[in-house]
């Protein structure tokens, strides 16, 4: 690789030929302001948006300021960061940014975690010298995300997110000019668009424009109500991200704390999501292995390879752009649903507590979850499985208001029956996790071997799109895992135009899988965070006792008092579920 | 003083009919750069004419042909820019309306020298009667065999289709162009990559204007030697401009660089309408500046507009005189440029619009000196961290106003008087005691009834309510109102 040497305010610098302004600095120390630009590197998407204006820099022999995130080093380049020039204009354009921008801060959903605010206090403005009008947009409310565009700053991160990391396409500018905003087609509704509601747009936008619907409020009433029993499950990526919100290095898990607070939110029973993850591999294993033997037993039609679909953006991706292959996908229900559906049928029995009596509330890192609990098929007659869904974000709010010092927590652990889980479960909320599960299971199920080595490390990673080969005795398992929806839609394709064979497929929607989901704490597209949880997920799993969803005591005892057996008539009304055809587009044009 | 080379057959043929054409040596051109030279024979050709880009830079076309030629591809594509959108231009119109076969002969010698066989001419819809000649004159092309496979028999394809634009200034822009036509939102990239090395769906791609290609099989008919000896030192040929505003001619001329401004606005424009001063002329459209009486005798070309604060732009020439107000002036031009700024970026999004609304807070009276080093400041920072041309130049028409008129936004500002009496909101109607006789003429036509006054006694006009509309003024037969 040819080398470029240049010099960025003084300091010399070499780099690879290729290597933008912004990039070649931070390796020397010099951090280049950003607004727009995203370093999506380690998912696989280059990003030079050059849009915001932030970034100029000074390059000599140059008429116009250059933006760093745009531009690449050159031979001899002189590079001046923060000259006179390039810092007024900065700032100007700063200003302007904020001349556009509603100043409710202290009453913002983002106040305290804002980019721009926190770039306005870097910057030292105290007076922004250019105003104006301001640009107004009306506000959007879908069952998983607000859209209040009047704090649009158009640095549109969150298209990047979504068109070029997703490819879902919800969103794009719609208008020119002072006029232009980031919206779906026709300045629609999010809910007429294809958006999956992953909140990944969400998870990048660096102010409050784009936030999630918050619960919390519904949660405290539930809570104060003396006539209702709350029920509360923690999905896995919860435990390896809440610690952020309370100044934790990415990574650190607060599993014990965590249920400890949650006790003393008034929680009547704090059960475990992972539990149910155990049962979606009694359920979605079984599955598997009946495709798996009817295949091998010549029988034809045999819908190959089974993909997960425990997750609900991904659910949604693939009802929206390939409902043709609806019937592929596992017709096991989400961890979150069948926890809400065994909640309330078979403990509801078990605590003699009526279905409308129970509150059931989930805490996931995911937004789509907000939606999908708000399914039709997932309720009974008007009463859902699960009540209310709520984003780690949300949780780490709900315990700092009231008044619970996290950091001093004492650890405790889950109720019983539900709040036992296997290892297994634990793996659910990474990349990889949930397939890995799956196989610990399948694999002794169907070779009614023992398998030593408990761990399928070869299906482990963080590239977007991984293949392995399970050798289950003698009989070569192909497993195919994708993590963000761009790279779905390339396996997906890749299935459909023959070029990929595999009997089972894991998809998550969110980059590294749920520990990068839309609900976490922002992760702001950096993977060392997400590498970071996902190396927690996996210590917890290391540290469990018992590591396969089949040797969970509480799934055993579920089955033989309630269920029957895995894939039984209760089980398919319980825990299993159908897909709709969504490609039919909801946009309607309207004629002024 | 006229010399028509991009025009030479507008007007002299009729534009549906190939034969016309061919009968004045359309397409002849053609036949001799695929019969008699190789492709890096015929950009050397077009290199030594020295013939720059039409549409506002002014890039050696040339040389952009041999940096496209030099990209390796499997496919490349040479783009003809029809998004013609300067406000009061209409040079590629005409050309394309009158001539339409010199613009696919010209693409075709272009993708000939790049290696290209498809070409594309991105066109605004609102030009219904040019995108109907083009597709006439396609059609006719191909029945001849000059568009289509094995063009005189060289072995040479080469096709054209038309992509249509809706009408948005900035698709002007090369990159914003290309996205437009791949379906994507119009809006510019950043360069490096220029089209040259990555355009249309990735391939290498040569985007030219239309009176460029215009200018081209002339020169290889007449040859390069020919071309080069017209013009300046380093504006060769010559330059179609749309002379507008307050001049006795206006319409297309079409004059060899380094003609002098007053040789185009008072030989050939025939001078101010009504006899008036002149006080400005606006060159380069939104993109440029004004030129004051000082530069009317500066030869026209590319250098000495640039050095004169303006620059040639597509070839606009807006001419003022002495009731236009230049602070109205770069409004308008702001007007514009909020109108079609894409958005993308943050200074011509939202910078323009607040050079706009400071201009009008200005006009109404309402600034103060301070504003026009805030003015100023962001004028130059909206050009020094703008995205593409659009933002980098929009600010010029104030810079350049303020440069030649700095009195007038003194006398806006400090006076709150707007010296040509063109800001509604600094002037009044008064009634002149003296001569008024009473006649209550001005009172009927008053379309708010601001003008009180019995008959025969001395009217008075209520200045709150008055609209300035001028009705009154108008109305008087005595004289007795005015503009103070």
């Amino acid at each position: 690789m040819e080398l470029i040497n240049l010099t960025i305010d003084n300091k010399a610098v070499k780099v690879e030929n290729g290597t933008t302004i912004l990039k070649a600095a931070s390796k020397v120390g010099i951090k280049i302001p950003t607004l727009c630009y995203l370093g999506l590197d380690d998912l696989g998407v280059e990003n030079k948006p050059g849009g915001c204006r932030i970034c100029v820099v000074e390059v000599e022999g140059r008429r116009n300021l250059a933006p760093a995130c745009a531009t690449n080093c050159a031979e001899g380049m002189i590079v001046k960061s923060n000259s006179m020039r390039v810092l007024n204009a900065r700032k100007t354009v700063l200003e302007l940014i904020l001349s556009d921008h509603p100043s409710d801060c202290l009453v913002c959903a983002k106040n305290g975690n804002c980019d721009l605010q926190s770039m306005a206090q870097d910057m030292g403005v105290r007076e922004i010298h250019y105003q104006g009008e301001q640009s107004h947009y009306k506000e959007d409310f879908s069952p998983s995300i607000i859209r209040e565009m009047d704090k649009c700053i158009m640095c549109r991160r969150c298209e990047t997110m979504c068109n070029d990391f997703q490819t879902v396409g919800a969103l794009s500018g719609v208008h020119r000019g002072f006029q232009a905003v980031v919206a779906p087609a026709f300045e629609q509704d999010l809910v007429k668009s294809p958006c999956t509601f992953c909140g990944q747009c969400v998870a990048v936008c660096p102010t409050g424009a784009l936030t999630e619907v918050d619960h919390t409020n519904q949660v405290i009433r539930a809570l104060a109500n003396p006539r209702k029993k709350v029920i509360v499950q923690t999905a896995p990526a919860v435990r390896a991200a809440l610690g952020e919100s309370f100044g934790e290095e990415p990574g650190t898990l607060v599993t014990g704390k965590m249920v400890t607070a949650l006790r003393q939110l008034g929680f009547d029973y704090v059960f475990d999501t992972d539990f149910a993850a155990d049962l979606t591999i009694m359920e979605e294993g079984t599955e598997l292995l009946d495709r798996l033997t009817r295949h091998l037993n010549g029988e034809e039609n045999v819908a190959l390879p089974i993909l997960t679909s425990c997750c609900p953006a991904w659910v949604n991706f693939f009802e929206h752009y390939f409902p043709e292959m609806r019937d592929i996908p596992s017709t096991a229900r989400s961890p979150q649903q069948m926890f809400g559906s065994i909640a309330k049928t078979y403990f509801a029995d078990m605590i003699e507590t009526k279905r409308e009596d129970l509150v059931v509330v989930s805490i996931m890192p995911c937004l789509a979850k907000k939606y999908e609990c708000q399914r039709d098929e997932f309720s009974v007659d008007g009463n859902p499985d699960v009540d209310y869904s709520i984003s780690t974000r949300e949780l780490a709010a709900l315990i700092k208001q009231a008044n619970i010092d996290f950091d001093s927590l004492e650890d405790s652990d889950f109720d019983q029956p539900m709040g036992e889980s296997s290892g297994a479960g634990v793996i659910f909320g990474t990349t990889g996790g949930v397939i890995e599960a799956a196989s610990r299971t399948a694999y002794e199920l169907f070779t009614k071997k023992k398998h030593e080595r408990i761990s399928f490390e070869e299906l482990r990673g963080f590239d977007g799109i991984r293949q392995a080969t399970l050798d289950f005795d003698g009989l070569p398992i192909k497993i195919g895992i994708a993590h963000g929806l761009g790279n779905a839609r390339k396996l997906l394709e890749s299935i459909q135009d023959g070029s990929c064979e595999f009997h089972a497929i894991e998809i998550m929607a969110c980059p590294g899988g749920c520990i990068g989901g839309g609900g976490q704490p922002l992760h702001h597209g950096k993977s060392s965070i997400l590498l970071a949880r996902q190396k927690a997920i996996y210590a917890e799993d290391s540290a469990k006792p018992i590591r396969k969803s089949h040797e969970n005591k509480y799934i055993q005892e579920l089955y033989d008092k309630f269920l029957g057996k895995p894939m039984s008539e209760k089980a398919h009304h319980l825990l299993h579920t159908h897909y709709f055809d969504r490609s039919g587009s909801d946009i309607v044009i309207k004629k002024d | 003083m006229q010399l028509r080379v991009a025009l030479r057959n507008c007007g002299f043929i009729d534009p549906e009919s190939i034969d016309d054409a061919i009968a004045r040596d359309a397409y002849a051109a053609l036949a001799k750069v695929l019969v008699e030279l190789k492709p890096a024979e015929a950009i050397e050709i077009l290199k030594e004419s020295g013939l720059r880009g039409r549409g506002g830079g002014g890039f050696p076309t040339g040389l952009k042909w041999e940096i496209a030629s030099k990209n390796e591809a499997d496919q490349k594509y040479v783009v003809c820019n029809a998004d013609e959108g300067d406000p009061g231009a209409f040079m590629d119109r005409s050309i394309l309306e009158g001539d339409p076969h010199t613009v696919l002969e010209a693409m075709a010698i272009n993708g000939y020298c790049i290696g290209a066989s498809k070409g594309l001419i991105y066109i605004r819809a609102e030009y219904p009667l040019a995108i109907e000649r083009l597709k006439i004159a396609i059609r006719q092309a191909r029945e001849y065999g000059l568009l289509g496979k094995d063009i005189f028999g060289s072995g040479f394809d080469f096709d054209i289709e038309l992509r249509y634009g809706a009408g948005a200034f900035v698709c002007g822009e090369e990159t914003a162009l290309i996205h437009s036509m791949e379906g994507e939102r119009g809006e510019p990239t950043f360069k490096p990559p220029f089209p040259a090395e990555s355009g249309f769906l990735g391939k290498p791609t040569n985007v030219n204007n239309v009176e460029s290609y215009a200018n081209i099989p002339v020169i290889y008919l007449k040859g390069a030697d020919w071309f080069h000896s017209i013009g300046t030192g380093k504006s060769k040929g010559t330059k179609v401009f749309a002379l507008a505003g307050k001049i006795n001619n206006v319409g297309l001329i079409e004059v060899p660089m380094g003609t002098t401004l007053r040789e185009v606005i008072f030989e050939i424009g025939g001078g101010i309408i009504d006899g008036k001063k002149f006080k400005a002329v606006q060159t380069g459209g939104p993109s440029g500046g004004c030129l004051t009486e000082k530069h009317l005798d500066i030869p026209i070309d590319y250098d000495n507009l640039i050095e004169s604060g303006s620059m040639m732009g597509s070839g606009g020439m807006i001419v003022m005189d002495e009731d236009d107000c230049m602070v109205s002036m770069a409004k308008f031009y702001l007007d514009f440029t909020v109108e079609e700024s894409c958005g993308k970026c943050s200074p011509c999004r939202i910078g323009n619009k607040r050079l706009y609304e400071m201009l009008d807070t200005i006009t109404k009276g309402k600034g103060s000196l301070e504003d026009l080093d805030r003015l100023r400041n962001l004028c130059e920072v909206v050009k020094d961290t703008s995205l593409c041309g659009l933002g980098q130049t929009s600010p010029n028409p104030i810079l350049s106003t303020m440069d030649n008129f700095h009195e007038e936004y003194i006398a806006h500002l400090s006076d709150k008087r707007c010296p040509s009496g063109q800001c509604k909101d600094l002037m009044n109607y008064v009634i002149d005691p003296e001569n008024c006789v009473g006649c209550t003429a001005c009172g009927r036509v008053c379309p708010v009834g601001a003008i009180t006054g019995e008959k025969k006694e001395i009217h008075s006009i209520d200045t709150a309510i008055c609209i300035k509309c001028g009705a009154c003024e108008e109305k008087c037969k005595f004289n007795a109102i005015s503009v103070k």
